[in-house]
């Protein structure tokens, strides 16, 4: 079952991204060598796993029908590095501009490195344990937690629920992670203000790459919002390939937002894999602004009877931008909800993807599973694939699915501008109404408002860059073509 | 200086001319309504004067208070007080009802270099132009016309005029559809805004709403051209008589 509309011909579908895994091995090499006597021995045994299945089979290629629409090309050809620790300062004042106003507590990551003297964790209920993630497994190493956590349980969630044999960036990030985020939310405990995780990638002189990994621990009947923000410092491309687990106990509310709001030339990679036990209720919102190349992986499985899922998402492109969704909602158990509503906005010669892969177990009798993609191109190469695909193996299920591409309506541009609003501010209020369907789904939260300000700010951009290039010559073609064939 | 002055307009869509010369005067403080048959040019004439980008003027002028309003965008001519009355108002989901209205105010504010309102200054008074229109409350954060009936779509198109205040109101068949009751609000608030500054265009298809709202100028239009003019006592003529001979010689009708 396909469904597929398109503007240009996948001319490049075909082209193949010859991996150039030598930079990778030595990355992996030294990596291992450093942390030889830091990293205990299941996680170095869980790093060999992945680096194997990685190097095994290289970077996807279009051939690949989960990669069928996104070619990697320009990310495998390009030689990148992983940053050595403390190499570039990022001050205080360079990260301001990205503060969530409300949250609770930030910890900050600079090219995948932790940075204690940018992160605030301020006055922490007892009930949330929040560190980097390398801090706590080196002080469980030491048999000391660090202070406000107590790290068991790494071992027996990290790399549990992330698919390294499906998927070669979970094997990657698995193999070459560096830090990342701990979270633990305490049994019960209800953690009112979001948690924010600003992961930053700061131009380097040499292309960087980051594997953040992030393990995220609901404990039963908890409550807490994680914000995961990728930003970039500078226009410097940087490879961000983000892994995190957010495992919830039985009962437990977790919303996760992801916010991506890269430079133009950052490839990011991002996979959330849910895990939802029994009678939990799990939201994932995923505001997709920046980045050039952006693929967003969001698994969820519902393992428990009764789990709800929010599969929410946003993403919007203009220039070359490419933006990728790929969902994999498994529905495990019987009684499960799952919906899936994703929200396209393509301008100039930008590009999304929408694909959503259902698959419905055997025991998982009275699924009930919906998806709905919605998308709005705003130029004539504006392109946007989307492709339900829906596996049933069990046989009292109600899953539906459906997508939408349109365009502006111009009689809804012609009532607006007909009271007196110009059409560039016109635009923007039909784009951000359509936009705005995301924010819906929110709950009401210091969260919410902080992605309703980002989409208000990106789509008054686009209106104007819109306007502009409406009146000006053809613009320069902008970032690179990741079309080209490596 | 007049305020509306068309002068031998043409205008067509899809290549077909359906405005044939057209001539018509408006002065401030003047009730002018335009009758006519279907097809006959009334809808394109409205749709011409709110600057509708469909219909593509071929010959002719349009001034309004001496500026060239076929020069002008929408949003200008809206800003220098032209405003439409839908014949069908358009549904726009996610844009809150009294937003988008402080919107379109804000927007004709800015262009008069006025302060901007604030929604506490806006509120108040859009909320007393509902009571006038005896208009539901909870309308205020409906989305724009999304969900509403008939009427209440007819009567928000003019709260909206009541809001924004123009020099030239022009009610696109803005009876069609409407019961006794919707009429006679939407009349009454058409009234309320009569004065010596404002002149209205009530494009009509039956001489009902002029029961209501009493013109000083009538004008047939048939076939793209005015063909008679009078004062009130001609709609009553014609809805005793009809368009006349005329009307058999309107060519197979394009939507009105």
């Amino acid at each position: 079952m396909s469904t597929t509309a398109n503007n240009t011909g996948n001319e490049n579908a075909m082209a193949t991204a010859t991996g150039k895994l030598g930079t990778y091995l030595g990355a992996y090499g030294e990596l291992i060598a450093e942390r030889q006597d830091r990293d205990p021995v299941w996680l170095r045994q869980l790093r060999e796993d992945a680096w194997q299945r990685f190097y095994a089979k290289g970077f996807p290629t279009t051939h690949d029908e989960d990669w069928r629409f996104t070619n990697l090309a320009a990310l495998a050809r390009t030689p990148f590095q992983l940053a050595v620790k403390g190499s570039v300062t990022v001050t205080a004042g360079q990260i301001e501009k990205f503060r969530v106003p409300g949250a609770g507590c930030r910890l900050v990551f600079v090219n995948g490195h932790f940075a204690p003297e940018l992160s605030e964790v301020g006055d922490l209920p007892d009930t949330l344990e929040i560190c980097s993630l390398e801090r706590a497994i080196a002080k469980a190493m030491e048999g000391s937690a660090p202070e406000g956590c107590a790290p068991e349980g790494i071992e027996q969630h990290l790399g549990r629920y992330a698919d390294v044999r499906r998927d070669v960036f979970s094997a990657l990030n698995t193999a070459l992670w560096e830090d990342g985020a701990y979270l633990r939310i305490h049994r019960g405990a209800v953690i009112e203000q979001p948690i924010h995780l600003l992961y930053v990638s700061a131009g380097a002189g040499a292309a960087i790459m980051t594997h953040p990994r992030t393990l995220i621990v609901a404990e039963p009947t908890s409550h807490a919002a994680v914000i995961e923000d990728y930003v970039s410092i500078g226009e410097e491309t940087a490879f961000s390939n983000a892994v995190t687990e957010l495992v919830a106990g039985q009962d437990a509310v977790v919303s996760h937002f992801l916010v991506g709001r890269e430079n133009l030339a950052a490839f990011n990679v991002s996979t959330l894999r849910l895990e939802l036990a029994r009678g939990t209720n799990v939201s994932s919102h995923s505001i997709l602004l920046g980045g050039g190349l952006v693929r967003n992986n969001v698994h969820p499985v519902l393992a428990g009877e009764g789990a709800e899922c929010l599969i929410n998402g946003l993403f919007v492109g203009a220039g070359r931008q490419h933006l990728d969704n790929y969902m994999l909602v498994e529905h495990a158990q019987p009684q499960c909800s799952s919906r899936q509503f994703y929200n396209g906005i393509l301008d100039d010669r930008a590009r999304g993807v929408f694909h959503g892969r259902i698959v419905v177990h055997k025991d998982a009798q009275k699924t009930d599973a919906k998806q709905t993609n919605r998308n709005l191109l705003l130029s004539d190469d504006a392109r946007i694939d989307t492709k339900p695909q829906l596996e049933i193996y069990a046989d009292d299920v109600k899953c539906t699915h459906g997508a939408t591409i349109g365009q502006i309506e111009e009689e809804q541009l012609f009532y607006l501008r007909s009271r007196g609003i110009e059409e560039s501010s016109a635009r923007n209020l039909l784009l951000y109404a359509f936009a705005a369907e995301c924010l819906d789904r929110m709950n009401d939260s210091p969260a919410r408002e902080f992605v309703a300000e980002l989409i208000r700010e990106r789509l008054t951009d686009l209106a104007q860059n819109h306007q502009a290039a409406a009146s000006a010559a053809p613009a320069k073609e902008q970032a690179q073509n990741w079309e080209e064939v490596g | 200086m007049a305020l509306l002055e068309i002068q031998d307009l043409h205008a067509s869509v899809d290549g077909h001319e359906i405005l044939k010369g057209l001539n018509l005067t408006v002065n401030a403080g003047e009730v002018h309504s335009i009758m006519g048959p279907n097809g006959s040019g009334k809808s394109t004439l409205a749709a011409v004067l709110a600057r509708r980008e469909t219909y593509a003027v071929t010959r002719g002028r349009v001034l309004f208070e001496g500026k060239d309003l076929l020069e002008m965008k929408p949003e200008d001519a809206a800003c220098e007080g032209v405003f439409l009355a839908f014949q069908y108002p358009v549904e726009i989901p996610g844009i809150g009802n009294a937003y988008f209205v402080r919107s379109a105010m804000n927007a004709i504010r800015k262009f008069h270099g006025q302060d901007e309102l604030d929604a506490m200054d806006f509120l108040p008074l859009y909320k007393e132009r509902m009571k006038i229109l005896e208009m539901d409350d909870k309308l205020v954060n409906r989305s724009v016309n999304e969900g509403f009936s008939g009427g209440e779509k007819k009567r928000n198109e003019i709260l909206q005029m009541a809001m924004l205040e123009p020099k030239l109101a022009i009610l696109d068949e803005t009876d069609s559809g409407l019961d006794i009751d919707a009429l006679r609000i939407v009349a009454k608030g058409v009234n309320a805004m009569r004065g010596p500054d404002r002149a209205f265009l009530v494009i009509t298809h039956y001489q009902r709403l002029l029961d209501y709202i009493t013109p000083d100028f009538v004008h047939v239009l048939v076939d793209g051209k005015i063909v008679r003019s009078g004062g009130p006592e001609l709609a009553l003529e014609l809805e005793d008589k009809g368009y006349g001979p005329t009307e058999a010689d309107v060519p197979q009708a394009l939507p009105a």
